[in-house]
């Protein structure tokens, strides 16, 4: 690993860790920022700390693993208004070379296939060919591509080394079987 | 380090930090208030938190057509009363209906229409 990609993923934990500090764990709706303390009607919603307690842990956003917590069982969102829609699971990562001098991106199709079928994101937002959507950091902080959801409901973007996982010069992460590699551009 | 990555990681810092900074919501708690306040009603606020526990992403952002953009989805009460939006859900039978004016209504006055929340960044909210 090169010096710069070295001192950037030191840069990017920092951010994560600075990030974890500033915020307190499930603030009482009536003193969120957000919610009205008088109404009264606060009382009957449910307060964030009672229902994410219980669900698997987290340094960032909702301080909950959501596809931990999918995958244990730990709670069962339905797929449908009536519940009879079952996921179709994609098992493919896509990796993404274009990412010096941080680590490649691995995009992982199952644990979004888990929460979401292929129409969420194909083909409005993502085209389904390798290389072919114009991802870059400047367009995800804006909101577009990933941003969509990561940084708004997904895991933040404090979280650089969670996509960043894959060391370019030697691979520490062996592709799952059938991953497909974004040429270079 | 070089000039262009020191520079680009200060950007990172400014707006990664200053939002999570002034925010203390609930992560991607969205308020809509496109017409909520001209109408003389609280804010709507939106809890993700809660509704992800129960249902996947596409049954509301693909099945019920609401846009992965607060306030983009030209929701109001005319389509909730109809079924449309929340008013799938919130009819009396999947949730509670839409009389309950203050269970969504529940926002502070002046509070903008956007994704809050304390690791917010310049997504879908402000964009």
């Amino acid at each position: 690993m090169t010096s710069r990609s070295s001192a950037a993923l030191t840069i990017g934990t920092l951010l994560a860790v600075v990030s974890s500090l500033g915020a307190e764990t499930w603030k009482p709706l009536s003193d969120d920022g957000l919610h009205d303390a008088s109404n009264p009607s606060l009382e009957i919603l449910q307060e964030p700390a009672e229902a994410l307690i219980i669900l698997q842990s987290d340094t960032a956003g909702n301080k909950v693993n959501w596809v931990t917590a999918l995958q244990n069982n730990e709670i069962h969102p339905r797929g449908s208004l009536s519940g009879d829609v079952e996921p179709e699971i994609l098992d493919l990562d896509i990796i993404m070379t274009s990412t010096l001098p941080l680590p490649n991106v691995i995009f992982p199709h199952r644990p979004h296939t888990e929460w979401m079928r292929c129409e969420t994101c194909h083909e409005e937002l993502f085209v389904s060919v390798t290389g072919a959507n114009q991802i870059n950091m400047g367009n995800i902080l804006r909101g577009e591509y990933c941003g969509l959801c990561h940084g708004a409901v997904s895991f933040p973007l404090t979280e650089c080394n969670r996509c960043h996982s894959v060391r370019p010069e030697n691979d520490l992460r062996a592709p799952a079987s059938g991953a497909i590699r974004e040429p270079e551009q | 380090m070089n000039a262009l990555l020191r520079s680009q990681v200060l950007v990172l810092f400014v707006a990664l930090l200053v939002p999570a900074a002034l925010s203390q919501a609930e992560y991607a708690d969205v308020v809509i208030n496109t017409s909520s306040e001209a109408e003389d009603v609280s804010p709507v606020i939106f809890p993700h938190w809660f509704h992800r526990i129960r249902f996947q992403c596409s049954v509301c952002h693909v099945d019920l057509g609401i846009k992965m953009k607060a306030g983009a989805s030209g929701i109001s009460m005319d389509k909730i009363t109809s079924g449309e939006f929340c008013g799938a859900c919130h009819n009396g039978e999947i949730a509670w209906s839409s009389e309950n004016c203050d269970l969504c209504h529940s926002g502070r006055a002046g509070l903008e229409t956007g994704i809050k929340g304390g690791h917010e960044t310049g997504g879908p909210g402000t964009y």
